[in-house]
C-alpha cells in the first residue's frame, strides 16, 4: 500500500510530507547525497529528495506518471504548479493510488478552494489531519467530503454529545457514508445538469475519424431526510423494453457505457437497468456516460491550407453550425495553428474577432454567439521566414471550442422521482430543474 | 453546498490565514524559543508552538530535541492539538525510543476514552509508532478495540493489526490477533469487513503458505455481500482479495462473475480494473461454449474504453493493462481500434501506449485507417513518438501481408525526408520486412545505400550491414561498403561488430574471389584483437566452418532463414498469465512480475490463472492459445518457437554432417543443462541480431531439412523469469547481453590445442590454401570448385550488329541478371570516321515483355575507333507478343546517323526470379497437378559435375533445388524455377554417378518454354 505522501511546490520544496511506512526510506537513491543522518527522519528525506531530483528537476519532459527509482515507485499528479506524489515499495493497486490522489485533490479543494502553494501552507495542519483520516497505514479510508466535514473541522471539535459522536462514526463507516441523517430544507429542490463534451477528430476531407460524447449528469439536491431517488433517461435498452406496448415517440439513444457515483445501486442497475440511489446532500456527479452513435456534431470545420512558395501560406477556414436555427451557440473559438517561423499574419473574418497570437503559434478566432444552420469564414495570409530546417511543419490540427444549449448525444432526462417515506413531502412537492449544456471536448479537424 | 463551502472558507479566513508564517521562521535560537512556548501556560500559545514544530519538521529541520516538551502537550482535551502531537510522535519516536515510552500512558488512557473518535485515534497512532517497547503496551488496548462496540474503532483496529504485524509478526500470532481479524470478516459493518480483508491480505502475502485468508464459498459469499455496501476503496480491497480465490468449478466461477459484473459501472477506475481482473481470471474456468462466456466478453469492452476518458495518469495505467488484456484475449477489443487513435494533446506516455495497442489490434480489416494514422504521427514533434510510429509502420507490414507494399512505400517516403532519426528507424524496420518477405522489395536497397553515411546509431548500422550482407550478390560494391565499415571496427558497438562479421562471411561465400582478403581481415579482427567473448566465439565458429567444410559453412551461413513471427514483442505466455492476475497493480504497469521490483518476501509468490474445468478443456479453441494451460508452446508452423530445434542441428554439425532427423531429444537433466548453456551462447554466436529471447530468434541457422514441423526441445515455460528480467526493458530490438562463460569459446573451438591453432591461423592460412585438403579451404577459393555459388550464367558477348550493316556502328553484347535486375550489356564501337552521338534504343514487342527500364546511357559522343561499354537495365513490363523462337528480341538502335535494326536471342535464365523456390508441399501438389502431356524430357550430354555441384551451380541462375532423393545410386534432384511473368517450371534432374549424361524432365503449364529452359540448363551446366 501507499508508503508515503508528499506535496511539493514547483521548485521541489516539500510542503507536506506524511510517511505511513518505514520501508520507503531505504534507498540507496542515486543522485541523492543527503547527509546520512542517523535519525529515521533523515532517511525519509532520501525518498523525498529522490523524487525531487529525478522527476521535478529532471531535464527531460516527464515520460511516465509512475517512476521507479531504486526499487521505490513514485506516483505523481500535478495540479497547477503543485506536485502530489505517493510513494511505495510494494506492488500496490496503481489505479487505486491515482484515484486516491485525485480524491485527495477533490477533498482539499472542497475544504480550502484552489490547490496552490499559499493555500497548502495556510492549511497544512488541516491537510495533515485529513491525511491521517483518509489514509491509514496507506489504505484509503472514507474520503467523502460530506462525511469528513462532520468531524474534521477548522474550529476544533467541541465536546460533542455521545449521540452526536456515534452518529458521526456510523456515518463514516456506514452503508450510506455520503449522507448524514436529519437534513432539513424548507424548500425541497433539485437541479440536474446534463453536461456533455463532444469529441471529434476529422480528416481534412471531412471524414469523421473518431467521434464520441462523454457526458456527466451532475445533480445538486437540497432535499430533506433520506430521499430515495429514481432517475430515468431515454436509454435505448430501457425504452425498447417498455416501448413494445406503448407508442413512445421519444428518440432513444444507445449508451456505450456508463459509470455511477457510489450512491447508485449497481446491482440493481445491472439487473433492471434502473438507476436508484440516495443522493449525497449538495452537489454530486451522479453518472458518467459515453456514446459514439448518432452524435449531433454541432460544428463542421472546413480547412483549406495552401503553401504559396516557401515563404507564404494561405489559410481559409469555414465553420458551419449544424443545429436548430432557434438555438444559439456561445463562446466559439477556433484555433488555427501557424508554423514556428511565422513572421506576419493578415486575417480577414466575416464575423467575430480574430487575432494572431505569436506566443501560442496560432490564429485565434472568437465568435460570441452563432445561431444554428449558419456559416462563417475566415481567411488568413501567413508570411514565413525562410528557414533551412529540413523538417516539414507538422501541421497540428485546427481545434475548436464552443458551448451549445443541447446534448449532442441526444440524451434526455425522462424523470427523476423522489420518495421520502418518513417525511411528509411527495414527489410533486419537489422543485426540479433540468439543464443541458454541450461543450467541445477535443474537437479537431486535421488540415 | 457552494455556500457551505464559502462559509467554511470565510471562517478560515478569520483564524487560519496565517498558517503559512510557520514556514518562514528561520531565526537563530529558534529551538530555544519554541521550547519556551511549548511550556507556556496558555493553550493557544502551546498550539501555535506545536504548529511551528510540525512546519519545521515538514521542511526537513531536525526538531527532535523538543521531544519531551512536545510530548508534554499530549494530555489535552483539544483534539486538534492532540493530533498534532501525535503527528510529531510518529515522526520522532523511533529516534528517541526511551522518551517515546513517556507517551504510552496517555495512549492507553485515550484508548478508553468515551469518544470513539479519540479511541480510534489513539489506537491508530500507537500502531504507527514503530518502537518495540511500545508494541508490548499496544496489545491490550488493541484487543479491546478489535471488539469495540463502535464500527469506526473496529475498522481502525483492523488495520492496526497489520501495522503491528509489520513490526513484530510473532507477537501478532502469539496474541491471537489473526483469529480476531478473521472473525471481523463476518462483521456487520461493511467497512470493518473491507479493512479486515485488506489487513489479512497483506499479512497473508508475507506468509505465502499459511491459509490465513481461508477463502471458501461461505466467506466468499460474505465478501460479495459486503462488496455492495462498502466504500469505493473497500470494494477495491475486496475485489483484489477475491482475485486470489480459485473457485471449485465453473458454476461457482460463473456465479461470482455475475455478482462482480455490476462493479464495471463504478465511477472509480480502480474498482473497474479490479473487477476486470477478477473476471479475466475466473473466465478461464468457464466453458467456451457457454452463452454466459460470450456475454461476459461483450460486457468487458465498454468499461475498458471508458477508462480512456479518465485523467491522463489513469489512462496510462488503463492502457498498460489493456495492452495485457489485448494479448490475452484479443477478441475483446478487436472492434475498438478508433478509441486508441492518438490525440494531439495526449501526454507523451499516453501516446506511446496507444500506439502499442494500435499495432496489436491492427488487422486486415482496419489496416488502411491505421496506416493513415501512423503516417500522420510520423510527422509529429516528439522524437520517441516519431520513432515508434515509424517502427509501427514496419510492424504493420509484417503483421498484415496485404499492407506490406503500402508500408514499404510509406517508409521510402519517410526516408526521403532525410530526418536522421526517421531514416535510421526506417532502415531498422525495412530489414525486418526483408526478413519476412524475402526477395520482394529489394528494389529499395539502392535508396537505403544512399543514406549509408547518415547512420550513426548502432542498431541502424547493424541493420544496414545485415542488408548488405544478405543481398551481397545484388549489390555491386558490397565489398567496398562493408570494407568502409571495417575501418573503424573496434569503435563499433558489439551489435555492429557481430553483424559485420556475419555479413562479410556471407559476402565471402557469395563472391569468394574478390573478398578473400576482407574475410581474413575481419576474422582476425574478431578473434585476435577483440576482448568480446561473443565476437571471438562467433569468429572462431566461422573460421572453423570455413576451414573444415565450406559446403557446410554455406549451408549454415546462407541457409534459408526461419520466418520471423508476425507478432513481435509479445509478452512471454507464463509472464502474461501472471500479469493478468495482477491487473490494476504496479506489476501490470511495469509489465514485470512483482518479484522484479518488490523486496523481501512480499510478492514472491507467483500467481497463476486457474485451469479450465470440465468440458471446457477439450473444446479449447486455438485462438486463445495455450496460455491457460501454461504448458505446450504455440507451435505455429511458420514461427520458430525457441532455439531448441536450431540447437539440435548445430550440435549435429559438430559431430556429423547434418542429418535429416529431428533434434535429439534431451534425455537427462545434465544434457539439458549443457544444451541450454550452448543455446544461450549459440543464440548470440549465430544470431543476426541480439535480441530478447521471447522474440523468435532471427538467426542464420540451418533449417532442418526434414519435412516434419519443427519439434522444439524447449517450451516457453522453460524460461524462468530471472533469466529474462530484461524482457521488460523496451521490448524489441534491445540488445541482449548473453555472456557465455569464458571457457565456452574454448569449448566450441574444440580442444585447447585447436584454439592455439586458430591463434596462429592467419599466418598459416595462405599455406593451407594450396594444400589439397579434401573439402577444405582450398576448394573454397577455387572458383571452379565444388559447392561454390556461381553468379547467374552469363553467355559470352557476341556481335549482334556488324559494322558493315550499320554505317560503321558495331554492337556486340549479352544479357545478364545482376542483383535481381536484368541487364543488357552492350559494347558499342565506332568504326566509322565521324563522331556518333544521340544514341537511343527501343525494343519490339516480345514474348516476355522486355523493355528498357531507362534510356541508353551514352553521354559522351563516341569518337572514331572508340569503344564504349554500356549496360542497360531492362524491365519486364513492356508489351507482350509471342515470338518465334520464344527468346527472340528485335532491337532498334538510333544515333545521329540513322536507325538500325537487329535481332538477338537472350538466355531465358535471366528471367528466372530470385524467389523461385517453391515450398516442398506446393511442389509435390503442382507436379501432380500439371498434366503429363506437358512433360518434356531432354538429355544433357557430357556433363561431369556431381549432383551437389550441379545443384549449387544451377542455384546461381535461380534454379532452386527443393529436394534430393537417391534411388539406387541415381540422384534425383527436384527443382523449381519461376519466370518473371509468374510461370513456374518444375524440373526433375537425374544424375547417375559415373554417367556423364543427365536426364532432365520439365513440367510446366506453358510447355512452350521447356525448350528454352532446357537450353539454359545445358548452358549453365556446361559453362
Amino acid at each position: 500500500m501507499i508508503g508515503g505522501l508528499f506535496i511539493y511546490n514547483h521548485k521541489g520544496e516539500v510542503l507536506i510530507s506524511r510517511v505511513y511506512r518505514d520501508d520507503i526510506g531505504k534507498g540507496p537513491f542515486p543522485n541523492c547525497f543527503h547527509k546520512v543522518g542517523s535519525t529515521e527522519s533523515y532517511r525519509m528525506r532520501n525518498a523525498v529528495d529522490a523524487f525531487r531530483v529525478n522527476v521535478i528537476h529532471a531535464r527531460q519532459q516527464v515520460r511516465s506518471p509512475v517512476t521507479n527509482i531504486a526499487r521505490t515507485s513514485f506516483f505523481h499528479v500535478k495540479r497547477s504548479n503543485i506536485w502530489l506524489a505517493a510513494v511505495t515499495k510494494q506492488n500496490v493497486n496503481a489505479a487505486m493510488v491515482f484515484e486516491f490522489l485525485y480524491k485527495m485533490c477533490d477533498v482539499m479543494t472542497a475544504y480550502f478552494g484552489k490547490i496552490s502553494e499559499e493555500n497548502i501552507k495556510n492549511n497544512f495542519v488541516l491537510i495533515y489531519e485529513l491525511l491521517d483520516e483518509i489514509l491509514d497505514f496507506g489504505y484509503p479510508q472514507n474520503s467523502e467530503t460530506g462525511a469528513l466535514k462532520t468531524f474534521i473541522t477548522q474550529t476544533g471539535i467541541k465536546s460533542q454529545s455521545k449521540e452526536e459522536q456515534s452518529q458521526i462514526t456510523s456515518q463514516v463507516t456506514g452503508q450510506i457514508g455520503w449522507r448524514r441523517e436529519g437534513i432539513k430544507y424548507r424548500r425541497n429542490e433539485l437541479f440536474l445538469d446534463v453536461l456533455e463534451s463532444v469529441n471529434l477528430l476529422m480528416s481534412p476531407q471531412g471524414q469523421v475519424l473518431s467521434a464520441h460524447v462523454s457526458g456527466r449528469v451532475v445533480m445538486k439536491s437540497y432535499l430533506s431526510g433520506m430521499p430515495e431517488c429514481k432517475f430515468g433517461m431515454n436509454d435505448k435498452i430501457v425504452i425498447d423494453k417498455q416501448g413494445k406496448g406503448g407508442a413512445t415517440e421519444e428518440q432513444s439513444i444507445a449508451i456505450d457505457d456508463c459509470t455511477f457515483h457510489q450512491c447508485v445501486r449497481l446491482s440493481k442497475f445491472d439487473a433492471e437497468r434502473s438507476i436508484s440511489f440516495i443522493p449525497p446532500d449538495g452537489e454530486c456527479e451522479l453518472m458518467r456516460y459515453r456514446t459514439t452513435k448518432d452524435i449531433i456534431l454541432p460544428f463542421r470545420v472546413i480547412p483549406l491550407v495552401r503553401e504559396v512558395g516557401r515563404t507564404k501560406l494561405e489559410v481559409k477556414v469555414v465553420i458551419k453550425s449544424n443545429f436548430k436555427p432557434s438555438l444559439l451557440a456561445q463562446k466559439i473559438e477556433v484555433r488555427i495553428p501557424t508554423p514556428l517561423n511565422t513572421s506576419g499574419v493578415q486575417v480577414i473574418c466575416m464575423k467575430g474577432k480574430a487575432k494572431y497570437k505569436a506566443s501560442e503559434n496560432a490564429i485565434v478566432w472568437k465568435i460570441k454567439r452563432m445561431a444554428g444552420m449558419k456559416e462563417s469564414q475566415i481567411s488568413a495570409e501567413i508570411e514565413l521566414l525562410p528557414t533551412n530546417d529540413k523538417k516539414k511543419w507538422a501541421r497540428p490540427p485546427i481545434s475548436m471550442n464552443f458551448e451549445v444549449p443541447f446534448a449532442p448525444s441526444g440524451l434526455k432526462v425522462r424523470y427523476l422521482k423522489v420518495f421520502e417515506p418518513k417525511l411528509n413531502y411527495s414527489d410533486h412537492d419537489v422543485i426540479k430543474w433540468v439543464r443541458y449544456i454541450g461543450r467541445s471536448g477535443i474537437y479537431e479537424t486535421r488540415c | 453546498m457552494e455556500w457551505a463551502n464559502q462559509l467554511c472558507e470565510n471562517r478560515q479566513f478569520g483564524s487560519k490565514m496565517t498558517d503559512s508564517k510557520y514556514f518562514t521562521t528561520t531565526k537563530k535560537g529558534e529551538i530555544f524559543e519554541l521550547k519556551a512556548e511549548l511550556n507556556s501556560d496558555k493553550k493557544e500559545k502551546k498550539k501555535e508552538a506545536v504548529k511551528k514544530v510540525i512546519a519545521s519538521m515538514t521542511v526537513g529541520k531536525d526538531v527532535s530535541a523538543l521531544f519531551p516538551d512536545v510530548v508534554n502537550c499530549m494530555q489535552t482535551d483539544n483534539l486538534e492539538l492532540k493530533k498534532l502531537v501525535y503527528l510529531y510522535l510518529m515522526n520522532y519516536a523511533k529516534s528517541q525510543p526511551d522518551m517515546a515510552i513517556m507517551a504510552v500512558n496517555t495512549f492507553v488512557k485515550d484508548c478508553e476514552d468515551a469518544n470513539p473518535l479519540i479511541r480510534a485515534l489513539a489506537v491508530r497512532t500507537m500502531g504507527c509508532i514503530r518502537v518495540d517497547k511500545i508494541t508490548e503496551y499496544l496489545c491490550e488496548p488493541l484487543r479491546k478495540c478489535l471488539k469495540d462496540e463502535d464500527p469506526y474503532v473496529r475498522k481502525t483496529a483492523a488495520v492496526c493489526v497489520a501495522k503491528l504485524h509489520d513490526i513484530n509478526a510473532q507477537l501478532v500470532e502469539d496474541q491471537g490477533f489473526l483469529d480476531t481479524l478473521k472473525d471481523l470478516i463476518s462483521d456487520s459493518n461493511p467497512m470493518v469487513v473491507a479493512n479486515a480483508v485488506a489487513a489479512l491480505s497483506e499479512i497473508a502475502e508475507s506468509h505465502p503458505n499459511s491459509n490465513l485468508l481461508d477463502l471458501n464459498p461461505q466467506s466468499i459469499n460474505k465478501l460479495l455481500t459486503a462488496l455492495n455496501e462498502c466504500t469505493e476503496w473497500g470494494q477495491i480491497f475486496i475485489l483484489d482479495c477475491l482475485a486470489n480465490y480459485t473457485p471449485r468449478d465453473d458454476r461457482e466461477s460463473q456465479s461470482i462473475c455475475e455478482r462482480v459484473t455490476p462493479r464495471l459501472s463504478h465511477a472509480n477506475s480502480a474498482v473497474v480494473l479490479s473487477a476486470v481482473k477478477v473476471l479475466m481470471k475466473f473466465m478461464e474456468m468457464l466453458p467456451k461454449d457457454l452463452d454466459y462466456y460470450s456475454t461476459l466478453l461483450k460486457k468487458l469492452a465498454p468499461p475498458l474504453v471508458t477508462l480512456l476518458s479518465a485523467e491522463p495518469e489513469l489512462q496510462y495505467v488503463a492502457l498498460r493493462n489493456i495492452n495485457l488484456i489485448v494479448q490475452k484475449r484479443p477478441e475483446i477489443l478487436k472492434h475498438e481500434m478508433k478509441v486508441f487513435f492518438v490525440k494531439y494533446n495526449d501526454p507523451i506516455y499516453v501516446k506511446l501506449e496507444k500506439l502499442d495497442i494500435m499495432i496489436r489490434l491492427a488487422s486486415q480489416a482496419n489496416i488502411a485507417q491505421v496506416l493513415a494514422e501512423l503516417k500522420e504521427y510520423a510527422t509529429e514533434v516528439d522524437v520517441d513518438f516519431v520513432r515508434k510510429a515509424v517502427r509501427a509502420i514496419g510492424r504493420c507490414a509484417i503483421k498484415v501481408e496485404q499492407s506490406a507494399e503500402r508500408c514499404v512505400s510509406t517508409l521510402l517516403d519517410l526516408i526521403q525526408t532525410k530526418v536522421n532519426y526517421v531514416v535510421q528507424e526506417a532502415i531498422v524496420v525495412i530489414k525486418d520486412i526483408f526478413r519476412k518477405y524475402p526477395n520482394k522489395y529489394e528494389s529499395v536497397i539502392a535508396t537505403l545505400c544512399e543514406n549509408l553515411d547518415s547512420l550513426d546509431e548502432p542498431e541502424a548500422r547493424a541493420a544496414m550491414i545485415w542488408i548488405v550482407g544478405e543481398y551481397a550478390e545484388r549489390i555491386d560494391n558490397a565489398d567496398e561498403l562493408l570494407e568502409s565499415f571495417l575501418e573503424g571496427f573496434h569503435d563499433e558497438s558489439t551489435q555492429v561488430q557481430l553483424q559485420l562479421l556475419t555479413a562479410i562471411v556471407k559476402l565471402f561465400l557469395k563472391k569468394p574471389t574478390e573478398t578473400q582478403e576482407l574475410v581474413q581481415q575481419v576474422l582476425s579482427l574478431a578473434t585476435q584483437d577483440s576482448d568480446n567473448p561473443d565476437l571471438r566465439d562467433r569468429g572462431y565458429i566461422y573460421w572453423r566452418l570455413l576451414s573444415t567444410d565450406p559446403v557446410a559453412a554455406k549451408e549454415v551461413v546462407l541457409a534459408e532463414k526461419p520466418l520471423i513471427s508476425e507478432e513481435t514483442d509479445l509478452i512471454e505466455p507464463t509472464l502474461l498469465e501472471e500479469l493478468i492476475c495482477h491487473i490494476g497493480t504496479l506489476a501490470s504497469v511495469y509489465h514485470k512480475p512483482p518479484s522484479a521490483f518488490v523486496e523481501g518476501s512480499r510478492g514472491v509468490m507467483h500467481k497463476r490463472l486457474p485451469a479450465r474445468t470440465g468440458s471446457g478443456e477439450s473444446t479449447e479453441s486455438p485462438d486463445v492459445g495455450t496460455a491457460a494451460g501454461g504448458s505446450a508452446p504455440e507451435a505455429a508452423p511458420s514461427i520458430i518457437p525457441s532455439q531448441g530445434d536450431l540447437l539440435g542441428d548445430l550440435l549435429n554439425l559438430d559431430m556429423a554432417p547434418p542429418t535429416t532427423s529431428g533434434p535429439p531429444p534431451p534425455t537427462t537433466g545434465m544434457q539439458m543443462g549443457g544444451m541450454d548453456l550452448l543455446g544461450g551462447g549459440l543464440d548470440s554466436l549465430m544470431g543476426d541480431e541480439s535480441e530478447p529471447p521471447h522474440v523468435p530468434p532471427r538467426t542464420d541457422t540451418p533449417r532442418s531439412p526434414s519435412p516434419q514441423p519443427p519439434s522444439p526441445v524447449y517450451t516457453h515455460t522453460d524460461y524462468t523469469y530471472t533469466d529474462y528480467s530484461h524482457t521488460d526493458s523496451p521490448p524489441d530490438h534491445s540488445p541482449t547481453e548473453h555472456s557465455p562463460p569464458a571457457e565456452l569459446g574454448g569449448d566450441i573451438g574444440g580442444s585447447p590445442a585447436m584454439g592455439a591453432g586458430f591463434g596462429a591461423a592467419p599466418a598459416v592460412m595462405p599455406a593451407s590454401l594450396n594444400a589439397p585438403v579434401g573439402g577444405g579451404l582450398g576448394d573454397l577459393f577455387d572458383l571452379g570448385g565444388v559447392g561454390m555459388p556461381m553468379g547467374a550464367y552469363i553467355p559470352p558477348k557476341i556481335v549482334w550488329l556488324p559494322a558493315m550493316k550499320a554505317k560503321g556502328l558495331e554492337i556486340s553484347g549479352t544479357f545478364a541478371r545482376r542483383a535481381g535486375v536484368i541487364q543488357m550489356e552492350l559494347i558499342l564501337t565506332n568504326k566509322a570516321m565521324s563522331v556518333m552521338t544521340d544514341f537511343a534504343i527501343q525494343f519490339n514487342r516480345n514474348s516476355f515483355g522486355l523493355a528498357p527500364a531507362g534510356p541508353l546511357q551514352v553521354l559522351t559522343p563516341l569518337g572514331p575507333n572508340q569503344t564504349i561499354e554500356v549496360s542497360l537495365p531492362l524491365s519486364t513490363v513492356g508489351p507482350v507478343m509471342k515470338m518465334d523462337p520464344l527468346n527472340n528480341l528485335q532491337v532498334a538502335v538510333k544515333n545521329n546517323i540513322d536507325v538500325f535494326y537487329f535481332s538477338c536471342q537472350y538466355p531465358i535464365s535471366m528471367l528466372f526470379v530470385e524467389d523461385g523456390k517453391m515450398e516442398r508441399q506446393v511442389f509435390l501438389a503442382t507436379w501432380k497437378d500439371i498434366p503429363n502431356d506437358n512433360e518434356s524430357q531432354f538429355q544433357i550430354k557430357d556433363c561431369h559435375l556431381n549432383s551437389d555441384a550441379a545443384s549449387s551451380k544451377l542455384q546461381g541462375s535461380n534454379i532452386f533445388t527443393i529436394a534430393k532423393r537417391t534411388v539406387e545410386g541415381q540422384d534425383m534432384l527436384y527443382m523449381s524455377i519461376k519466370l518473371s511473368n509468374g510461370i513456374w517450371v518444375l524440373a526433375e534432374l537425374r544424375v547417375q554417378a559415373g554417367n556423364p549424361n543427365y536426364t532432365i524432365s520439365l513440367k510446366c503449364r506453358a510447355p512452350e518454354v521447356s525448350q528454352c529452359v532446357f537450353q539454359c540448363y545445358e548452358a549453365v551446366l556446361k559453362n
